[in-house]
């Protein structure tokens, strides 16, 4: 059976990108579409092929390569790191009293896109809580310490000692006159109920991510008064629930100059590119030797690709005529340069992990329900 | 994992106890639609997406006795994903079903096993 060679295998797997087209973007390991090549899966060539390559690690922000898997698998971690991971966010909130001239929805709605950290066990402890519908009103299981979470805000605005006084001489600035007229993310308070004490040891219970979110800006006299029920959620659901700011990849970019660039051109063609993309060589006397061009040309410098990972693939070189036939862009089509970044309920890592560990799920799911319904 | 081996324990993300989520539930979001031979049969599946479509015809289409593989959401608004297999003489598409859900649990276990790997590089390398 005909093998292909390397040099094939890395064109058929390059994607194109010209001025105004991409093309060559399909897979094409598939079997009987090369005739006389076997593309049938086989886990031992996916186990020796396949590599995962770290670039940088943050608790908030991973990044890192897949080389070796298709499309269709890496678009499926990402759509579930985006959509399916659950968290716990801000679902039901009980206003009291809202005299402050946010509307109670608005500010309700505020409150539920404020990512909450906890202890990672307690929250993995906790469950989903299946609202009741409309037909099931009063049934099925309550709001419990094993599914929700209660979160208070208690807050009103006042003068200052003598704020008021200062304000009739003229003060103006809010922080000389008033007590609580930023009402931020930090003044949210967790009421530990039942197991939850046990669950969230002292100073890592549920708590805002980042303390200084504002909510509302209040004047004296103005108050807030209201109860929060926090809920495990997915990010189908709705988007607070979603526990990545973004997870996304793009391919690996390449650059390939196919006649050397020298001279004044090699510099501007390094400014086509971001800082680091394309270094300066000088011209040696053995690469005028190996290129004709080259000769004479001794000591000049030549454009030589260092990084073409930290290219944005701008096309700019290619608006340049003096650069059109020397270079060619592209991709690769099965290097993904992934970033998640967490909005710091999960560690970015774990959460690649996971959406790992649920696609295994659902593959589970569907095969015990195809096994039961075969039975 | 605890139970008999072969044998899969989800668990119910919503239940207080820990209980496991009926197998049954899962044979109800199943179904074949009409038309199915033992060599052509559409599946629908409630509940899933582009997020398995993609892949499970991704891995389907690698098995050489697969003809024709193809997955389509008929409606954006309806949960249900449609997957239509094709095989050649004498394959049963169940089993080719089957196969590509296990190499697709084969192929998740391989990445977590690779990313877990360069993690624990990367940390060396970064503390040397």
């Amino acid at each position: 059976m005909p093998v292909p060679s390397a040099d094939e295998l890395a064109r058929r797997k390059k994607l194109e990108v010209g001025p105004e087209t991409v093309s060559n973007q399909a897979s094409t390991d598939f079997p009987g579409h090369w005739p006389g090549e076997n593309h049938e899966w086989n886990l031992d060539y996916f186990r020796e092929n396949f590599q995962v390559q770290f670039h940088s690690q943050e608790p908030l922000d991973l990044s890192f390569s897949l080389i070796g898997i298709d499309t269709s698998v890496a678009n499926a971690f990402r759509r579930i790191l985006l959509a399916e991971i659950p968290t716990l966010a801000i679902e039901d909130v009980f206003i009291y009293q809202n005299t402050s001239i946010i509307q109670d929805e608005v500010l309700a709605h505020r409150l539920g896109l404020i990512p909450l950290c906890g202890n990672r066990d307690g929250l993995q402890w906790m469950k989903w809580y299946q609202k009741p519908t409309e037909e099931s009103e009063g049934s099925g299981p309550q709001p419990s310490d094993y599914n929700a979470a209660v979160l208070n805000l208690d807050i009103a605005c006042t003068w200052q000692e003598g704020g008021l006084e200062r304000a009739v001489r003229g003060e103006t600035d809010p922080d000389k006159l008033y007590v609580n007229h930023n009402v931020y993310a930090r003044d949210i308070v967790w009421q530990p109920t039942g197991k939850q004490e046990d669950w969230f040891p002292e100073g890592d219970g549920i708590r805002p991510v980042h303390p200084d979110i504002l909510l509302v800006k209040m004047r004296p006299g103005q108050q807030i008064q209201l109860m929060m029920h926090a809920f495990k959620g997915i990010g189908q659901d709705h988007a607070k629930f979603s526990p990545v700011a973004t997870a996304s990849y793009r391919l690996l970019p390449t650059i390939d100059i196919i006649k050397p660039i020298v001279g004044a051109d090699a510099k501007k063609f390094a400014r086509c590119f971001p800082k680091g993309v394309i270094k300066l060589e000088e011209v040696t006397s053995a690469d005028a030797q190996k290129a004709p061009e080259l000769g004479g040309k001794e000591g000049e410098p030549k454009a030589v690709v260092d990084d073409p990972m930290k290219d944005t693939v701008s096309r700019e070189c290619l608006r340049h005529p003096e650069f059109k036939d020397k270079v060619k862009l592209g991709r690769v089509r099965d290097h993904f340069i992934f970033r998640i970044e967490s909005t710091g309920q999960w560690d970015s890592d774990e959460l690649f992990l996971e959406s790992v560990r649920l696609l295994k799920v659902k593959c589970q799911r569907i095969k015990r329900g195809l096994d039961e319904m075969m039975k | 994992m605890p139970g008999q081996p072969g044998r899969v324990q989800i668990i119910d993300p919503t239940s207080a106890t820990g209980e496991e989520i009926d197998a049954a539930v899962d044979r109800d979001r199943i179904r074949v639609l009409a038309g199915a031979t033992e060599t052509a049969a559409s599946f629908q599946f409630d509940g899933e997406d582009h997020t398995l479509g993609n892949a499970l015809r991704y891995v389907i289409m690698k098995n050489p006795d697969v003809e024709f593989c193809g997955y389509s959401i008929p409606h954006p608004s309806e949960a249900k994903m449609n997957i239509r297999i094709q095989t050649y003489d004498g394959v049963s598409v169940y089993a080719v079903l089957e196969k590509g859900l296990q190499d697709l649990m084969d192929m998740c276990d391989i990445v977590e096993d690779k990313f877990r790997a360069a993690r624990e590089d990367f940390k060396d390398r970064m503390e040397t």
